[in-house]
């Protein structure tokens, strides 16, 4: 049996010249740059079930991102990154950036996400919840609103300057930094707390930084969500390229279907599809109009797709009007459009082993990333042996050793440590053993431990510090060296 | 740039750095350009794999402006910033110009702190936590490499917690210290003491003025040797601290404890330095690491003064 024909799923436009030999194509070519002017898009406002989703994401992520410093949990913010003082509240959690294990875990836990939903639907993420296509569909709005949609857009940039265009760009323009400048407030707002940061915008008092950062992120959304759009996606996104080569045949995409489209073209509406000798394509192009990248979905999937549905769901509208069947755009798979699967069959291929095997690691990071937080302890030991006396010989030969220990309270009141140690019989600590830590603070002190004489050979010897938490249950054990000299 | 010894390496840097640039942008105009062909399927000709082909689909021109502006960028840096080989650029900038002026306005911010508690007695400064967190970190970064992370001191390095002070324990004693240095000399002594046996005696003459266990006899024999002793230590053997001369009454042992190390002391001497710090730390730092050495051994009383 031969092996499977290896089937790159980037489609270019069904092509005219393919007859003529490849070796006279080269020949045949003429010189053109490699860059070419940009040509707006004028995006359709479009409605429909997948519109009607995406509208639901921005709304969950906007209500998070707008919403989530303004929560307090007691006395602070819930969620605030004092990165001046590295320690990052989340809800009840103070972590250090010893913790920087659970952010590996949220951005492991982020990929594999992206993976598995790649592979199940495509770019759902770029389609649906992605910051870039959020606060472009938000900008867009406002545009709408104040410009009007597609057609009034482009008859009004063709035109001459008048008063109209003069107060309806002004108003877009200054409705659109307005937003930006709420969303560079609300993300310093993440870093410093919010409600202060507010009062220091209405006193004029921001500081240089908190005011750089405002306008850093407030011009980068100005600039992305309301001028570079798709150009992100189409030339600065690697997400967007790696999520396509995580595509398979079996991966639901936003596709067209040809068979059931094809020979397209307009009609009236009255006429009978079967008599037409035509697809059911009617070829009113509003599929090119809605698409925020400006591509044909007809011309089969293509690397600019970001997969929002834009076009099935116009497309759903002109099937009704014309009473045919919806679904001429759909989400479905190469396979299932090859193959002519029924909807079942098609759903029936979800499941297949890399879906298993994502899902599988996905769910097991998940988990023990939650395990791990839950069993938690509320506060982290360093030990380090002090590097300026190894060992010394104090009052009648007892052999001693000093260490630095740093106590890390992660937890939001003041906290009694009691230290103990062992591994070496006769081992004491001859320091404070209780020591108290100030709330979401570390301290560092010097312990001292004694050995009595000639109780320990010469060489270097593990011994364990036992850290238990007076206040807050919890204990942790620190592995450190107890030095005896040579006599 | 007195780094090289003629001019080349300057001239062919500067050389390299701007017929780099150079290329750069001629490398963005030759590459800018391709064969394709728009009027039929808008492919490059280019084919892979047998059906994988190259489509034109070109960059927005902005793109190319931002490789020219890196350019651009590059040379107003090398203007500016000191870059082309010994040319030290316009705005005068060197590593070492930014890091005096970090320095400076460091000092700057915490001059009037510390003007603060050079203002204050030595006792005072001792009981103020700010000072004594700055004392802390300025005894971590200056002392603790010998003297310990807790000041306890080890072999040859003085404790400095407890009342027994070679030099004097005043706030202004620990002051000079601090400043000048010290530098403890005990000279051998075998050859002033007589034989070996005379040196051994003394020893456990010495032993016995701590009330060390000794042997009686060699003490009594050791006592009159001791006379030579008396000169720096005191006829007492309580020391001198206006010499640096060591207490040998009582139960501390800086060089060792035992017949052994008092030996090793009589016969082979010993200098013993405390580096000067005056170089290293402002008259303000040694004031507040002095407070809070001096706290260290006078717990309750810097609060009470």
């Amino acid at each position: 049996m031969l092996p499977e024909r290896k089937v790159i799923p980037i489609r270019p436009e069904p092509m005219a010249a393919t007859v003529a030999g490849e070796g006279a194509r080269g020949v045949d070519g003429e010189m053109i740059s490699l860059y070419a002017s940009h040509e707006k898009i004028y995006p359709r406002s479009v409605s429909g079930l997948f519109s009607r989703w995406r509208w639901a994401m921005v709304v969950l992520t906007q209500l998070v991102f707008y919403g989530l410093p303004w929560l307090a949990w007691g006395q602070r913010q819930a969620v605030l990154f004092d990165l001046g003082a590295r320690r990052f509240y989340i809800f009840r959690l103070v972590l250090y950036p010893q913790d920087f294990i659970y952010l590996t875990g949220l951005l492991v836990i982020s990929a594999l996400s992206l993976f598995l939903f790649t592979a199940v639907a495509g770019r759902l993420w770029c389609g649906y919840a992605c910051p870039q296509t959020v606060y472009t569909e938000i900008f867009l709005w406002i545009e709408k609103q104040v410009e009007g949609d597609r057609s009034a857009r482009m008859r009004r940039d063709e035109r001459a300057w008048s008063l109209d265009w003069l107060w309806r760009k002004s108003a877009k323009h200054g409705l659109w930094l307005a937003a930006a400048l709420w969303t560079g407030f609300t993300f310093v707002g993440y870093f410093t707390p919010v409600r202060e940061l507010g009062r220091e915008l209405m006193q004029a008092s921001l500081s240089a930084w908190e005011l750089f950062w405002t306008l850093f992120y407030g011009f980068a959304t100005y600039g992305n969500a309301g001028f570079m759009r798709e150009q992100v996606c189409k030339h600065m996104c690697p997400y967007a390229r790696f999520q396509s080569a995580m595509f398979d045949r079996d991966t639901l995409i936003v596709t067209y279907d040809q068979g059931r489209g094809e020979p397209r073209g307009g009609r009236s509406r009255k006429a009978g599809l079967a008599a037409l000798n035509l697809g059911a394509c009617v070829d009113c192009s509003l599929c090119v109009q809605v698409c925020p990248t400006g591509i044909d979905i007809r011309r089969g999937l293509q690397y600019e797709c970001i997969g929002c549905g834009a076009c099935a769901d116009v497309c759903d509208t002109v099937m009704d009007k014309m009473g045919y069947a919806r679904g001429l755009v759909k989400y479905s798979t190469e396979n299932a459009m090859s193959l002519r699967w029924t909807r079942a069959q098609t759903m029936g291929h979800v499941l297949r082993p890399r879906i298993v095997i994502y899902t599988m690691v996905l769910g097991a990071i998940g988990f023990a990333m939650l395990v791990s937080l839950s069993l938690r302890t509320p506060f982290k030991v360093d030990v380090v042996h002090d590097r300026g006396v190894t060992a010394r010989i104090v009052g009648a030969g007892q052999i001693e050793n000093v260490y630095r220990m740093q106590l890390m309270n992660a937890t939001e009141s003041v906290q009694q440590y009691k230290l103990s140690v062992n591994g070496l019989p006769g081992l004491v600590i001859s320091s404070e053993t209780l020591v108290s830590v100030a709330a979401t603070q570390s301290r560092w002190v010097a312990v001292r431990l004694q050995l009595p004489p000639e109780a320990g050979v010469p060489g270097s010897h593990t011994i364990r510090f036992e850290i238990d938490s007076l206040d807050a249950a919890g204990h942790l054990s620190e592995r450190s060296v107890f030095l005896v000299p040579q006599p | 740039m007195s780094d090289f010894t003629s001019n080349f390496w300057s001239v062919f840097v500067t050389v390299v750095t701007l017929v780099s640039m150079v290329a750069c942008l001629l490398l963005l105009w030759f590459t800018g350009k391709a064969r394709a062909m728009p009027a039929t399927d808008n492919t490059t000709g280019h084919v892979w794999d047998g059906d994988l082909r190259e489509m034109n689909n070109p960059l927005p021109r902005w793109w190319a402006w931002l490789f020219v502006l890196t350019v651009i960028f590059g040379l107003v840096y090398l203007a500016l910033y000191p870059g082309l080989g010994n040319y030290a650029g316009t705005l005068g900038w060197t590593s070492t110009g930014q890091q005096q002026a970090e320095l400076d306005k460091g000092n700057a911010e915490v001059a009037p702190l510390y003007a603060k508690f050079t203002a204050m007695a030595p006792e005072a400064v001792a009981a103020d936590p700010q000072a004594m967190a700055i004392g802390e970190r300025l005894f971590m970064n200056n002392c603790a490499q010998c003297h310990g992370s807790d000041a306890r001191g080890s072999k040859g390095i003085p404790n400095l917690t407890d009342t027994d002070w070679l030099h004097g324990g005043a706030p202004a004693t620990i002051k000079e210290t601090l400043t000048q240095g010290r530098l403890g000399n005990m000279p051998p002594m075998a050859a002033a003491l007589g034989g070996a046996d005379d040196v051994k005696n003394v020893a456990q003459y010495v032993l016995s003025l701590s009330g060390s266990p000794h042997d009686s006899l060699r003490a009594a024999l050791g006592k009159p040797k001791f006379a030579v002793c008396a000169a720096c230590h005191g006829a007492d053997g309580k020391g001198n601290p206006t010499l640096g001369a060591p207490n040998l009454t009582d139960d501390i042992w800086l060089h060792g404890y035992g017949e052994a190390a008092i030996l090793a002391m009589i016969n082979n001497g010993k200098v013993n330095q405390m580096p000067a710090q005056a170089d290293k730390l402002t008259e303000a730092q040694i004031h507040v690491l002095a407070s809070y050495v001096w706290g260290f051994s006078n717990k309750g009383l810097a609060a009470t003064k």
